[in-house]
């Protein structure tokens, strides 16, 4: 790496701060994303010193990471980030968790700052941030290593961890910098075109092992449930079945008289038993018998009935409150002049994360009961920290909150919801409190992904082309349910209507990975895929000569179909089905490779090909697993998962009746491939997933002449689509 | 009391006979590498090996294991070198890694009896394992090379 050039600073001009024992580099607040500043500054703005990089006299250099790791790799990926920038020996580098404070450590999102590692953001959006802040820390090294030889600051080049003067061959490593040099008040500033040019990369871009994996095959990687406080508790809760119900009353004597039994506590929807034991805990919720006040919102909610009768109604029925979503162009024209019209409608069923760690926290106040520490898993600490706060009238600052792997994420932690239940009841039984949920309760009281309905409509113009469209989605999630619905990445139609009509049930749903695009694209790409069989003509000639498609999405379809080798002949009893999404700036074009069991209405998935554009890729072998687990979470989804909703209560209650993907329904082959393109990161974490359902949706007709148009695709349904 | 020996060494607990092993393991003897997962025997997070035997821990009394050896993921190898730890490393094998000892312990019954196994017969024996960040195909190719290369 060669010396950049200097932008004038001068540390000999500066005040300093003599690091103590090695460096500190903090972070500063600022509405302009993150800026390092020195311990100085840091003091001088009297704030709370918080540290964002150490470099120890021994070489050592602790990054600190905010990226919240369930499984995704970002933890790894933005301490990488910033090593990249500041070229430090990887080998040396310790990553420790950012506290979660999102004023000094949040990235810069719609003009707020947060943590919250939820829609593929984590690399994209502290891209920028980590390599200006680690290329200042570098900047740092050299000018003391230049003051110290007394040449040039420019003169200077840095290989990992050592700065070299290339005329006298000397070296100092970053360790022995640290040990004298001083941080420059204000630090140096780094202009974007002095960044690491991207052939030039030692650490973006190559293979680096994920650091959190030693740990996880050996059983010491920390999760919250992992967490032992002497004088521990332990808590497990039965909300309302009947989602949004409260507690009237509960055989309070009888379980406060079961074995190992420490009390009860009143939730506002629902009921906490505290044990000295979490097998006395477990017992003591079964053992509960609890009435339940009427009134909940969602009491005598079918989700059947909604999904199958009402949402159709409600898209009929012209009064129907309606939000626009997005309007371009004349759709109403284009409707009325079209040449051939095309109107098609899907449903989807209510998707459960289905996290592999069930919900927990744990939670221990000070004997003054002004402060309280909790540990939990999060993907959002700041938000965490935030309503732990709030359910005990704290201020922010009373809570200290330490980060966990999670052993799952999908977009359902980042409320804090069971954290604050953990601090109440730590708080009433004035104990450290381990509150685990069962795989029951976390179920029975899950944040779905919203069920949905919808309806597209499409008008051909005389030449064939796509030129208006309609789409108007139904259901019960405000914006999850309208994620994805958006096609304009991909086909920019001329004319265009895009509405969404919400009803509320009192169902708890949540984000849920890509959410909307899930069903959204389901629908779309079906939909298009009708069209093209129509018209006669292959699905992606049809895309790309009637759909106005994108250039991007051009490349990842040429890509695909050069993957799965489109054109050629399958064995009898297989077919294809190709589509495309995009999710958080990303595209991804998919192929599936299918075939039916026709007796029992199995669908088997042998392959499938993805072609993803996400701009630079920071780590990819991190992100094609990511983008695997996509596939898979995707197809799980696609195949099996199904939550329902009688008389107000789920219907599912463990994975014997909620069903996910195991191994034996895994593709024999899958691939992912990135398309390269000289662009920033953008997200990955849910690129995966949302294309698959019209991918086998498609690859389905070309088996049967049928229309799967009801997620997921059960045998049961497959049968009936069958019979249609 | 109950008393068996847990990666070899020789233990006793206070609990009620019935008392799942998965929580005498995690909550009294503090080993807190296997999980829970669903409790009903359904997803293998739990998976430990009583004599030499993956059973699920949640749904197994501690009294059931008295007098016999439990090994859980803490004691497969003490230097976490044992070849499908290693395996699980080179193929980048665990994402969220909740679910990941229970994979391995599981794998681990098979290729003690079954050094050389088919993928016809991992899928089989590995088929009652959840993994939901879908990690399967990297399960599948981590044994296969532990397999391999011992």
């Amino acid at each position: 790496m060669t010396a950049k050039p200097n932008t004038g600073f001068d540390i000999s001009r500066r005040s300093f701060l003599k690091g103590a024992g090695g460096l500190t580099f903090c972070v500063a607040l600022g509405a302009d994303g993150i800026r390092l500043i020195s311990e100085a500054e840091a003091q001088g703005a009297a704030r709370t010193m918080n540290a964002w990089v150490r470099i120890a006299p021994d070489g050592v250099v602790t990054i600190l990471s905010p990226g919240a790791e369930m499984g995704q790799g970002s933890m790894t990926s933005l301490a990488l980030i910033l090593a990249e920038e500041m070229d430090a020996d990887w080998s040396k580098v310790a990553i420790e968790w950012a506290p979660a404070d999102a004023k000094v450590y949040g990235y810069t999102f719609a003009n707020q700052r947060n943590m919250a590692i939820v829609g593929s953001r984590a690399v994209m959006l502290y891209f920028n941030d980590l390599r200006v802040a680690g290329a200042q820390v570098r900047k740092v090294l050299l000018a003391n290593a230049a003051e110290k030889w007394g040449v040039p600051f420019v003169s200077l080049q840095t290989e990992p961890g050592v700065v070299i003067d290339p005329v006298s061959g000397r070296r100092m490593s970053y360790g022995e910098i640290a040990s004298f040099a001083r941080i420059p008040s204000p630090l140096p500033t780094v202009d974007k075109s002095e960044l690491t040019l991207k052939n030039q990369f030692r650490l973006i871009g190559k293979p680096v092992p994920r650091r959190d994996l030693p740990a996880k095959v050996n059983g010491t990687a920390q999760y919250a449930i992992d967490v032992d406080l002497p004088g521990m508790v332990y808590a497990t809760a039965k909300h309302s079945p009947v989602q949004g119900g409260e507690p009237d009353n509960w055989n309070d004597a009888r379980i406060k008289a079961m074995p190992g039994v420490i009390g009860t506590m009143k939730l506002s929807d629902g009921v906490a038993v505290i044990a000295d034991s979490f097998p006395h805990a477990m017992a003591a919720r079964a053992a509960l018998e609890v009435n339940w006040k009427k009134g909940a919102k969602a009491e005598g909610f079918n989700s059947e009935a909604a999904l199958n009768e009402t949402y159709a109604r409600i898209h009929a029925d012209p009064a129907a409150k309606t939000q626009t979503l997005d309007s371009k162009g004349d759709a109403k024209a284009a409707f009325s002049s079209a040449a051939k019209l095309y109107k098609a409608e899907f449903r989807s069923d209510y998707g459960y994360h289905a996290q592999m760690e069930p919900l927990n926290a744990v939670a221990r106040l000070n004997a003054a009961g002004d402060r309280v520490e909790v540990w939990e898993g999060s993907q959002a600490p700041d938000a965490s920290r935030a309503a732990v706060a709030k359910a005990l009238g704290f201020g922010p600052e009373q809570v200290t909150f330490h980060q966990c792997y999670m052993g799952g994420g999908f977009g359902r932690r980042i409320l804090g919801d069971y954290a604050a239940e953990a601090a109440r009841i730590a708080r009433d039984v004035k104990r450290p409190v381990k509150l685990v949920w069962t795989r029951e309760e976390d179920i029975a009281h899950a944040m779905f992904r919203p069920q949905s309905f919808q309806c597209l409509e499409a008008a051909l113009d005389k030449d064939g082309k796509v030129a208006g469209w309609m789409h108007c989605v139904v259901g019960d999630g405000g914006v999850l349910l309208q994620t994805g619905i958006r096609p304009s990445s991909y086909y920019a139609i001329p004319n265009q209507h895009i509405e969404a009509r919400g009803v509320s049930h009192g169902i708890r749903v949540k984000h849920w990975r890509a959410v909307g695009h899930v069903f959204n694209v389901f629908a779309i790409e079906s939909f298009v895929d009708q069209m093209a069989v129509d018209q006669r003509m292959d699905p992606v000639d049809f895309r790309l000569q009637r759909m106005s498609i994108t250039p991007r999405a051009r490349a990842v379809f040429e890509k695909a179909v050069q993957m799965s080798d489109w054109k050629a002949p399958r064995p009898a009893g297989r077919a294809l089905g190709i589509s495309i999404s995009e999710r958080s700036g990303s595209l991804g074009a998919g192929v599936a490779e299918i075939s039916l069991d026709r007796a029992s209405g199995k669908i088997r998935v042998h392959k499938v090909w993805l072609a993803v554009d996400g701009g630079l890729v920071v780590q990819p072998e991190m992100a094609r697993a990511n983008v695997e687990s996509g596939i898979v979470y995707g197809l799980s989804s696609v195949l099996h998962e199904r939550a329902t909703i009688k008389g107000g209560a789920v219907e599912q209650s463990n994975f014997h009746d909620y069903h996910v993907l195991r191994m034996s329904d895994m593709p024999e082959e899958m691939h992912v491939a990135f398309v390269d393109r000289d662009a920033a990161p953008s997200g990955l974490g849910e690129i995966g997933n949302p294309w698959v359902a019209a991918a086998v949706a498609n690859a389905f007709y070309r088996l049967t002449g049928k229309r799967l148009n009801h997620m997921p695709f059960t045998p049961a349904r497959v049968l009936e689509t069958l019979k249609a | 009391m109950v008393a068996f020996t847990l990666n070899g060494k020789p233990v006793s607990v206070e609990a009620d006979s019935s008392t799942p092993l998965l929580w005498v393991i995690r909550d009294q003897l503090k080993l807190t590498g296997t999980k829970y997962g669903c409790g009903m025997a359904v997803c293998g997070a739990c998976t430990v090996h009583v004599n030499g035997a993956a059973v699920r821990s949640c749904t197994t009394q501690v009294s059931a294991v008295a007098g016999k050896r439990v090994v859980t993921i803490e004691g497969l190898s003490p230097t976490s070198s044992h070849p499908l730890q290693k395996a699980w490393i080179a193929e980048q094998v665990p994402q969220c890694g909740y679910c990941q000892s229970g994979q391995i312990m599981k794998a681990a019954e098979l290729l003690a009896a079954n050094p050389k196994p088919t993928r016809a017969q991992i899928v089989s024996h590995m088929n009652g394992n959840i993994c939901r960040c879908g990690t399967y195909h990297r399960i599948a190719a981590a044994i296969e090379r532990a397999a391999r290369e011992g």
